[in-house]
């Protein structure tokens, strides 16, 4: 196979169904190059790079590959052209295993006992990056953070010249982050083109030499990331100075609305995920669990949810006792919830962006009538969450599944937020959002604080955390390492604390 | 009694090789996310075109080749209207199978009550055949008997343990990821289909060839249902369909004895279908997840939407 050295897209335009989404996009990359690929949520990004991937044809303009013109009519003919795609939205078999997802897409697979062959590769592979993952395990078994690795070292192994990544970074921690950034640095050295998409400005300026900005589907501007600086970056993004506001008040927290207690909890692995772990969210109060992905987080905010059973431990809301009840009376005593999987446990991806926005929520006397749905209600409904959380989709009859990652995630975090729940469970509220939604969710979840909601809050990235939560707990293989407060100086280790090698 | 009792299981194992033959190839077909209703039809047309080629030729094995050939190039029909034109696959199946019932109906109308003198002979196995009681169930038995069990632990083993066996099974999981990792799924899927009529053909062959080696119209009697209930039965697993075919062909027999004692016919009958329910019903109870159905059986898949 020829390597691929030098890629350009000429004049790119696709639009669905009338309405653009890339218009006129030209840009070329090189070997040795990564260029960062930035946009506010729905700007096209996406939509660009499945073009490139052979996932959609475009109306117009060309892909040339050294020179000479190419057709990437699907992915069969991308991979032959050396290019490997990082989906935003994973790309797994869920019902497989690691090994078995790996060997369906590797190059090298053997025909007879491919899992054999891939385990060696896999183990290599791990080894030299450190990727701690268990080849048998299926993927349903795995964490967001976990199933993201996966892919990673599926697109990897695949050895491809032109490495696109969309949003990988968005469920790793940031150790992982720095563990990613020096293999793609690596990757960079040895001649390998990378198109990396990120919401993270830092990272950008960090590991890209060149940026490409869209907006609105557009080419809003280029820069060389030495010669620009984050705030341009955003001014270009979204077309006015974004200053980065957060205002968190002092406030004094009210009663306890979440007590969880010796909660022992079965993780889909068979094991405990969670061992007797016990706290209190109060109102007015942020409590932000950090930790490394696949470490009993998950599991702990389907227990409070009502989604997986409880072993042992009782849960309590405003001091009624809910273990083991449904999700819909869970739901009922005032208990939002925003999953980790936004696409399967968030939204039901072939129905209207109307139907998903009163998900949970259809039983409720403004939006049903005996048997029957108030639609018009349930329109206004999806109308107001799409105007007030900034959502930008054609209309709300469209699919949702036809939404960008970062607006379904807004319309998720608006249907929850918006029920002014009693507690709100929160997992990676911010996951894929850009830089202006990212400020907007954050104030809005402080709003939810300022207004006497609790917030049970799961994230892996740190910044969020510190600038959100009161109280931290530190979580690690099912157990608290720490509840601390948010001023508290010992948190200087958390570090330590989410690898295990320290508990307070 | 005991005379009894062997010849009883070893009529089942001869009962139960079609049914084992259907449903290997039916679980292939599914594993890859597309349900084909048109196994009655398909049985029905291998079965006619083995016993006619038998007949003019004198070579059975000619016969069943050619029905197998018959079997796949027919089922493209239905990989073309589910897979290419995405239509709903019930339908499609089901046309299928009228489709194989009529045209075999109307080619077969010359050879109806014809019997068919050259025989399949029954292929002892030495040594293994002198086993008592499990030599006469087990080791001498048509060829089609050992073909079976050895095309369904093959399948078994094709689909756990090849590269094209993990496609399949990633096409019918989630046909989108598969996609996008460079495989061509609609090629996975009409070479899934055309494998599950062939064996649906080679099933009927071994109706009319082996089995009570003549035609008639109808003779397929339902056994392609059975096998799409078998292949729920056994979960998608070849290696499971190996028993629960050769107890449903214990339940066809038992029918026969137990008709003089009274008990109904019809009743009997519906046994497969019961005893299917009721596995259904206790692993859902016991664990969703351990149902294995392929996660996109029966969803039609489209290019480029997301
Ligand atoms: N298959 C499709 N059908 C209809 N509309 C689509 C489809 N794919 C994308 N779109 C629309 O195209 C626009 C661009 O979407 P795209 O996913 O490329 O955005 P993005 O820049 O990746 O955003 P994000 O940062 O949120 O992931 C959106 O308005 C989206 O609704
Ligand atoms: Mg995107």
């Amino acid at each position: 196979m020829k390597k691929n050295k030098r890629l350009e897209m000429k004049g790119i335009s696709k639009s669905f169904h009338g309405i653009p989404a890339n218009r006129d996009i030209s840009f070329s990359i090189e070997s040795g190059e990564i260029l960062g690929l930035l946009g506010e949520n729905g700007a096209g990004k996406t939509t660009l790079m499945n073009i490139l991937y052979g996932l959609y044809q475009p109306d117009s303009g060309e892909i040339r590959i050294n020179e000479t013109q190419v057709r990437i009519n699907n992915p069969v003919e991308s991979i032959a052209n050396g290019i490997g795609m990082v989906h935003q939205h994973f790309m797994l078999i869920q019902n497989h295993s690691v090994l078995e997802n790996i060997a369906l897409s590797h190059k090298d697979t053997p025909f007879f006992f491919p899992n054999l062959r891939i385990r060696e590769k896999i183990e290599e592979f791990s080894k030299s990056f450190d990727f701690n993952i268990d080849p048998a395990k299926k993927i349903w078994q795995l964490s967001a953070g976990e199933q993201q690795r996966v892919e990673i070292i599926k697109a990897l192994l695949n050895g491809a010249d032109l490495l696109i990544l969309d949003e990988p970074t968005s469920v790793l921690t940031p150790q992982e982050i720095k563990e990613l950034i020096t293999i793609l640095k690596k990757m960079k050295t040895k001649g390998h083109m990378i198109i990396f998409i990120s919401h993270k400005l830092d990272e950008i300026m960090d590991i890209c030499d060149r940026v490409l900005v869209l907006q609105k589907g557009k080419i809003a501007g280029r820069a060389l990331t030495g010669d620009t600086d984050k705030k341009s970056l955003a001014r270009m993004m979204v077309g006015r100075e974004v200053v980065f506001n957060i205002k968190k008040e002092k406030l004094e927290r009210g009663r306890q609305i979440l007590s969880v207690e010796h909660l022992t909890v079965i993780g889909d692995k068979g094991f405990p995920a969670l061992k007797d772990i016990s706290f209190d969210v109060f109102e007015n109060e942020i409590f932000g669990v950090a930790g490394v992905s696949g470490n009993g987080q998950r599991e702990l905010a389907e227990a409070v949810t009502g989604i997986r059973t409880v072993r042992s431990g009782s849960i309590r809301i405003n001091d009624e006792d809910i273990t083991n009840t449904s999700p819909r009376h869970i739901y009922d005593q005032g208990v939002s919830h925003v999953p980790e999987e936004r696409i399967r446990f968030g939204i039901a991806p072939g129905l209207f962006l109307y139907d998903n926005a009163i998900l949970k929520q259809h039983h409720l006397k403004k939006f049903s009538r005996r048997y029957f749905l108030k639609y018009e209600e349930v329109k206004k409904h999806a109308k107001k969450i799409l105007n007030d959380f900034n959502v930008s989709a054609h209309s709300i009859n469209s699919r949702i599944g036809n939404l960008s990652g970062g607006n379904i995630q807004k319309l998720i975090l608006g249907r929850e937020i918006s029920e002014k729940p009693q507690l709100l469970v929160a997992s990676h509220p911010t996951y894929g959002l850009d830089v202006g939604a990212t400020e907007f969710m954050r104030n809005h979840l402080l709003e939810l604080r300022k207004t006497g909601s609790a917030v049970l809050l799961f994230s892996e990235d740190l910044e969020e955390i510190f600038e959100l939560c009161d109280r931290i707990a530190v979580i690690f293989d099912g157990e608290f390492m720490a509840i601390l407060d948010s001023g508290d100086n010992r948190l200087d280790d958390i570090g330590l604390m989410m690898a295990g090698s320290k508990k307070i | 009694m005991e005379d009894m009792i062997i010849a009883t299981l070893e009529r089942a194992m001869v009962a139960g090789t079609p049914l084992l033959l259907a449903t290997t190839g039916e679980i292939i077909c599914e594993r890859s996310g597309i349900l084909n209703l048109g196994v009655e039809g398909v049985m029905a047309m291998g079965a006619v075109v083995a016993f006619i080629v038998t007949m003019t030729t004198g070579e059975p094995w000619l016969g069943v080749f050619c029905a197998v050939g018959v079997g796949m190039a027919i089922s493209i029909l239905h990989a073309f209207t589910s897979v290419s034109l995405q239509a709903n696959q019930v339908v499609s199946g089901l046309a299928l199978t009228m489709l194989g019932l009529g045209i075999s109906g109307m080619m077969g109308k010359p050879y109806v009550g014809k019997p068919l003198l050259i025989k399949m002979d029954d292929l002892a196995i030495p040594f293994l055949s002198e086993i008592p009681y499990l030599g006469k169930i087990l080791f001498s038995q048509s060829p089609f008997f050992y073909l079976a069990v050895f095309l369904a632990v093959a399948a078994w083993f094709f689909l756990e343990k090849t590269r094209l066996g993990i496609q399949i099974r990633s096409t019918g999981e989630n046909p989108k990821a598969t996609e996008t990792q460079g495989i061509n799924i609609f090629r996975i899927k009409y070479l899934s289909v055309m494998i599950g009529g062939g064996f649906s053909a080679l099933a009927g062959a071994h109706l009319s060839i082996s089995y009570s080696k003549s035609w008639i119209e109808g003779m397929t009697a339902g056994r392609g249902w059975i096998a799409i209930a078998l292949t729920i039965f056994a979960l998608w697993n070849p290696g499971r369909a190996i028993w629960a075919a050769f107890l449903f062909g214990f339940i066809f027999v038992v029918q026969y004895l137990l008709q003089p004692l009274g008990i109904s016919p019809n009743f009997l009958s519906m046994l497969p279908y019961i005893a299917t329910l009721i596995i259904l019903l206790l692993i859902s109870f016991k664990d969703p997840r351990r149902l294995n159905a392929p996660a996109m059986l029966g969803e039609p898949y489209k290019r480029g939407e997301r």
